[in-house]
């Protein structure tokens, strides 16, 4: 076991190489001169030579590249150009909201989906099952923002339930807390519950065609117990991966719903980054959202270990 | 003899026009999602003779109109249309939604073929797409945007790029099945041609798992249009995109919510028609998975 996730951690290096190979590359490889694209259009050419240096542009390409994996190994993510701060600070400042979003939203869709998925394999054909079939691929429809900004209108415009916009950190006020994150959360949630719930569905009806389930009611085991304890849990593997690949789904939709809501964190961050052309704090947030999904995914495959005894590395 | 064959002849045709009807009968919801889609191909090449106004041009008298008779849609803050400018949008959507299929499974297809049938290119291209895979879509394609400038080809570049790596994996696990078959086995035993092998043997698996892939692409695609010209770094101001109109919305919003909201629902609406095609084209084109899912 220990042995396995020594492996799986060696193998994240190329990954990650490749995705700096990447963020390294599109920088240099864009039309036109890195330093002036990211000046923009009223730069001098002094703060084009400032940006030059800053970046180390006047490096041949390799050397620059060896130079930056380097000072990436320590950690360093490099300086905004803007506010002259180091990006890894930046990141720590903002990540607090992003990480917030983040769990309430994985435990909210995992709470909803696993049951709806469940209900919909039980009742598989019925129009109990093709409801929830609707719901999910209509959520797999519904841009993210189109969403957030309907349930603004709807429950904060009209119905002042939620507050419109806006974070509080639960260490602060965890009441305000509560009343900020609803809406994001349920916006965020909807396509990754879309998500869970075909997975739950497909994996659940398939293993209840196995042997041991007839087994199992052929002993006389109630349907609940035949559905929890035999069904869900041979299931179980599918659902968990789908809920480690969509975290991508889940850092995309996070950038957008931060911007509906208008909530400081890691996705504001990336936003203002563009509109500003802060490249530096674009790649620096690229890795690390890399990184998270790379160790997510490793996290899920050492899971399955856990959830299913078959599995041995 | 000819009176044989003639009857048989008919009783196929008679079986094919069946077999279409109880297609559409078993798939309520996949003739939803082709009607949706010619539905929009209608609207993009139709769309200056529906009743639309011009969709570019500012009208200061008429800002902020809410939706009624004389504006089905409302206006926005500089007086245009929503209505125009949604079925103009229409076209931006329908092109990059199909031009990002398209590419994505012409280049995943080559690479894919490559990565499963040559062995040494395998560990390098799979290495390559496993590291584009950590890498979130959407901020990607914003990357790309932003550095490169935001026009229409850009825009479908940078959203086709992230859909890449996952038809490379549909095709090279497709091909190291297939390569094992008795039939390819029995065409490279005949001295068969590598180039031939792959076009004649290997090429046809891959297309009935490819339309269905496509279908999905160019429903992400869509969204991740809107998506980006939400942000801000979508198509260029100029032609009227779904997301770009949604954009400008965006400040207005509690004033005039219609201005989000038409753009949105053609939108949500598209892209459900293209899922639920995709749905229903995996269960007609592969039973196998169908059962699974």
């Amino acid at each position: 076991m220990l042995a396995f996730i020594a492996k799986r951690m060696v193998a994240i290096i190329p990954v990650m190489g490749v995705v700096a190979l990447f963020v390294f590359l599109m920088l240099r490889l864009s039309p036109g001169d890195p330093a002036s694209i990211i000046a923009g259009d009223y730069a001098s050419p002094a703060d084009i030579e400032r940006i030059r240096e800053q970046l180390g542009l006047n490096a041949p390409i390799p050397v620059q590249f060896g130079k930056w994996l380097w000072t990436l190994a320590h950690g360093d993510l490099g300086i905004s150009i803007f506010t002259n701060l180091p990006v890894s600070k930046l990141i720590a400042q903002r990540i607090e909201p992003t990480l917030m979003l983040a769990s309430t939203t994985l435990v909210f869709a995992v709470l909803v989906a696993v049951p709806l998925g469940i209900i919909a394999a039980w009742k598989a054909g019925t129009w109990i099952d093709r409801a929830i079939m609707i719901f999910a691929v209509a959520g797999f429809s519904i841009p993210v923002f189109v969403l957030g900004y309907i349930l603004i209108f709807q429950f904060s415009l009209e119905l002042r339930w939620f507050p419109v916009q806006g974070y509080t950190s639960p260490f602060v006020d965890f009441w305000k807390f509560l009343r900020h994150i609803t809406l994001p959360t349920v916006t965020l949630s909807v396509i990754y519950i879309a998500l869970i719930t075909r997975i739950t569905r497909a994996s659940v009806i398939e293993v209840m065609e196995e042997d041991y389930i007839r087994t199992a009611r052929a002993k006389g085991q109630s349907e609940r117990i035949v559905l929890m304890r035999h069904a869900l849990k041979n299931a179980a593997v599918p659902i968990i991966t789908v809920i480690g690949l969509g975290v991508a789904l889940l850092i995309g939709g996070v950038v957008i719903t931060e911007s509906v809501y208008n909530i400081p964190g890691l996705g504001r961050l990336v936003v203002d980054a563009i509109l500003k052309r802060d490249y530096p704090i674009i790649q620096g947030l690229i890795l690390v959202f890399s990184l998270v999904y790379v160790m997510v995914n490793l996290l899920v495959d050492i899971i399955y270990t856990l959830v299913d005894p078959r599995i041995r590395y | 003899m000819s009176a044989i064959t003639d009857w048989a002849g008919a009783d196929l045709r008679g079986k094919i026009a069946g077999l279409r009807r109880s297609m559409l009968a078993r798939h309520p919801t996949m003739a939803f999602g082709g009607a949706m889609l010619i539905f929009m191909i209608f609207c993009a090449v139709l769309a200056p003779w529906l009743f639309t106004g011009d969709p570019i041009t500012f009208n200061p008298i008429n800002r902020l109109k809410s939706p009624g008779d004389s504006f089905w849609f409302g206006t926005d803050m500089f007086g245009r249309d929503i209505y125009s400018r949604t079925i103009y949008g229409t076209r931006i959507s329908l092109v990059i939604g199909l031009s990002a299929a398209l590419l994505s499974v012409a280049f995943g297809l080559v690479i894919g073929l490559a990565a499963g049938y040559v062995r040494i290119l395998d560990a390098i291209l799979m290495r390559i797409m496993d590291g584009l895979m950590a890498i979130p879509g959407i901020l990607l394609a914003i990357a790309l945007v932003s550095l490169s400038g935001a026009s229409l080809l850009t825009v479908t570049i940078a959203i086709t790029i992230p859909e890449i790596p996952r038809v490379v994996r549909l095709v090279r696990a497709i091909v190291l099945t297939v390569r094992e078959e008795p039939y390819v086995e029995a065409a490279v035993a005949a001295g068969t041609r590598l180039h031939l092998i792959l076009i004649r043997h290997i090429l046809p698996n891959t297309i009935p798992p490819l339309i269905v892939q496509a279908s999905y692409v160019c429903a992400s695609a869509m969204l991740n249009e809107a998506l980006l010209g939400f942000l801000g770094v979508g198509t260029p101001p100029e032609i009227p995109s779904w997301g770009n109109i949604m954009a400008e919305g965006r400040t207005y919003f509690q004033l005039a919510p219609w201005i989000i909201f038409f753009p949105g629902a053609a939108l949500a609406l598209t892209v459900l028609g293209v899922n639920v095609l995709g749905d229903g084209l995996r269960d007609t084109l592969d039973p196998r998975i169908a059962k699974k899912m």
